[in-house]
């Protein structure tokens, strides 16, 4: 009894020991860690550094361009065609720049007024515009609560209103701030205060409808608390409304990518509010979000820096092979996204030299240059990707055209250019399966834990696997069912024998 | 020499306590009666049940698939992982057999902790298989693994009352009566725990801060 004691005071000393490993491993704080200029998460959500998807390539300032009355606030940029258009909302302007080399812009033109049989002549605060493939410029002109539609002359053609519906405030001031329009000409805008979604014009000028409004998130502790709440406390109290988008991009298929920065930083963490959406023309949300985390930017949301909260996307737009590029206002930082919602790069970050920003406001693309308007530094960044940037794009391309080797090749290289790179494994596996070398793409998915891809290629391999070794396994079988039968039999046989009439008479002797 | 090793007394007693754990996850309620009324069990045994459900839980750590088991290895700790059984293990035995003392329990401190072990058979001996069959798995036919591994915690979860019940001679109210009790004894274990590391952390800070003032003036 004494021992048996002993053992417990022992036990107990030994939880004791383990209890206060377990209350100081809380104390330890997670330190923060440098981040360099371009990163991505790991499986585990863990911050790797990576090489430089894309680099500066040129800062090109107002003075830069030539331009006499230098760019005030501007708040739109759009590519079509070889143009970048920049709206210079301040200027009541827009300026057109041509690039002539991939190093060079030149103002092209520059669009303060229009021609054509209408009153209001002269822009307003433009903050967004966007080009038909007919070349019909449409501008969210805000500042006069219009939408115009031009010619390629700068004539007027037609203006998109306020909607008419019973269900806006009949106060509200229409003040469209960015816009898209689809192959016939439909016009896609969001609007300050209207928080139902997409104001979606025909082609005529006629109101079709809101679509796309965002979920709208509440806390319950709130539902509860407004239960209870008085009439006047009630008016005090946030009401529930979905959030307004920031920005949207007609992609080369025709959907809309839509983003917003405005919930709560605590539901974009929770994933209860979707910042990034891909929507159809009915405008149901078809964004695939197969990656790891949520598309929400960056995931860790401490204040360094005197940054906080959620990355804030004012702007994106989805370059040819179907990755998608958000803009964070907030830390001005650029995060591209693949069509399963995995993180391609992330990079850049506040600050005044090259490559970062003070407020950046709007990106677009030409082939997969990107080009990054800053609203309080009135420069447009021009990035082009790098040596490792065009391997990934490559190894993507080619997987998409079905040449595997080619993809695989790719991605071996972009591997060795960067171990820690998860797509460039996960990119290896899915080519190798698609070249049916199972065993080997198994390997590459369990080192990033792929439990999908994994089973896809396990499923083959062990179907393979039955298929070699069928005779075996029905031998195996056989064997099961066949020899504890066998032994049964002579089991009984033997005793049958023993216990015979005729030997029983012959060993009694009778 | 492992002939004469069977054939020791004590060996054979040690070898046939632990056979008669299977009879006792077949067979609860007869089986826990006669672990300690029959002295059928032996603590011997009930360690290494012990041992081998931690060093079960510990391979399973390296041998599961990862379709089940993704394993941060950077930031494992083994002693930590080998506490989160043998913590609350210790929690329960200590609380439940503090409780019923109090309340006519028959059952020793020895004999609880000796029930508890024998009821953790089905653990090591459905694991174990189970994680090698995981390897052979995909994500489709994911739920025969979860289903069954869910179904031996609840097993086990029904074999440690069902031996409590047994070995203190509870009836079946008493017993639930006594788990649910017994449960409430670990949180405010638990609880006494953090308030007397706490108290200590800061009694040694406040003895630290006056040497280190100490070393300051001097």
């Amino acid at each position: 009894m004494n021992i048996m004691k002993m053992r417990f005071v022992r036990i107990f000393a030994s939880m004791c020991a383990a209890f206060v490993v377990i209350t100081s491993m809380g104390a330890i704080e997670a330190q923060a860690v440098e981040k360099s200029y371009c990163y991505n998460y790991d499986y585990w959500g863990d911050v790797q550094d990576a090489p430089s998807s894309y680099s500066v390539s040129r800062v090109f300032t107002s003075a830069d361009l030539g331009l006499e009355k230098k760019f005030s606030a501007p708040k739109g940029l759009t590519v079509a065609g070889d143009k970048i258009y920049v709206c210079d909302t301040g200027n009541n302007r827009i300026v057109v720049l041509s690039r002539p080399t991939p190093q060079t812009l030149e103002v092209d033109q520059i669009i303060d007024s229009i021609k054509g049989d209408v009153e209001v002549k002269e822009l307003s605060s433009p903050q967004d515009v966007q080009v038909s493939e007919e070349g019909y410029i449409f501008i969210a002109d805000t500042g006069n609560a219009r939408i115009l539609k031009v010619d390629p002359d700068l004539n007027y053609v037609m203006e998109f209103n306020k909607p008419d519906d019973n269900t806006l405030d009949p106060a509200l001031v229409f003040q469209p701030t960015k816009l898209a329009i689809d192959t016939a000409d439909r016009v896609y805008c969001i609007a300050t205060g209207i928080n139902k979604g997409l104001v979606k014009f025909e082609a005529d000028g006629t109101f079709s409808g809101f679509i796309g409004a965002t979920k709208v998130t509440y806390d319950w502790t709130d539902y509860i608390w407004k239960k209870f709440a008085t009439q006047a406390q009630r008016a005090l109290l946030e009401s529930f409304v979905p959030t307004q988008y920031d920005n949207i991009y007609m992609d080369h298929e025709g959907f809309v990518y839509a983003c917003t920065g405005s919930p709560d930083s605590e539901d974009i963490k929770s994933g209860e509010a979707d910042v990034v959406r891909k929507l159809n023309l009915m405008g149901n949300d078809i964004l695939v979000r197969n990656g790891e985390y949520e598309i929400i930017g960056d995931l860790y949301m401490g204040n360094g820096g005197g940054y906080q909260g959620a990355s804030y996307f004012t702007d994106i737009t989805c370059l040819d092979n179907d990755i998608y590029v958000c803009l964070d206002r907030n830390r001005g930082r650029l995060f591209g996204y693949d069509d399963q919602g995995k993180l391609v790069f992330a990079f850049g970050g506040n600050g005044n030299m090259d490559g970062y920003f003070r407020r950046p406001s709007a990106i677009d693309h030409m082939d997969y240059d990107l080009f990054v308007l800053d609203e309080l530094d009135c420069a447009i960044t021009l990035f082009t990707p790098t040596e490792f940037g065009e391997l990934v794009y490559s190894a993507i391309d080619q997987f998409d055209l079905g040449e595997y080797d080619a993809s695989e090749a790719s991605w071996r290289k972009v591997m060795a250019l960067d171990g820690n790179y998860d797509l460039a494994y996960i990119g290896i596996g899915r080519a190798l399966l698609r070249q049916e070398k199972y065993k080997e793409a198994m390997d590459y998915f369990e080192l990033k834990y792929d439990d999908e891809n994994y089973s896809k290629a396990y499923k083959q391999y062990r179907k393979e696997w039955v298929e070699d070794h069928i005779v075996w396994i029905v031998i195996v079988i056989l064997a099961m069912f066949l020899i504890p039968m066998a032994i049964g039999k002579r089991k009984a046989l033997i005793y049958e024998i023993e216990n015979a009439d005729i030997f029983k008479y012959n060993k009694y002797g009778e | 020499m492992f002939d004469r090793l069977t054939k020791n007394e004590s060996t054979k007693r040690y070898l046939k306590s632990l056979k008669f754990s299977l009879y006792c996850i077949t067979h609860p309620l007869d089986g826990y009666w006669d672990l300690t009324h029959e002295k059928r069990g032996t603590i011997a045994a009930a360690n290494t049940i012990l041992f081998l459900t931690v060093l079960v839980r510990i391979i399973k750590l390296r041998y599961t698939s990862f379709i089940f088991n993704q394993v941060y290895w950077e930031d494992l700790n083994i002693f930590l992982y080998i506490a989160s059984i043998l913590f609350p293990l210790a929690l329960w035995v200590v609380g439940n057999w503090a409780l019923t003392t109090l309340f006519d329990g028959k059952g020793k401190l020895g004999q609880v902790y000796m029930a508890t072990c024998y009821a953790l058979v089905p653990y090591p001996l459905v694991q174990f298989p189970l994680m090698i069959f995981s390897n052979f798995v995909t994500v489709d036919e994911k739920e025969f693994y979860t289903v069954l591994s869910a179904l031996t915690l609840v097993y086990a979860a029904i074999l440690i009352v069902a031996a409590m019940g047994q070995i203190h001679e509870y009836s079946a109210g008493k017993n639930i009566l006594f788990t649910v009790a017994t449960l409430f004894a670990m949180l405010v274990m638990i609880f006494i725990l953090m308030i007397f590391f706490s108290m200590i952390t800061q009694g040694v800070a406040y003895f630290i801060s006056i040497g280190k003032e100490l070393l300051f003036r001097l």
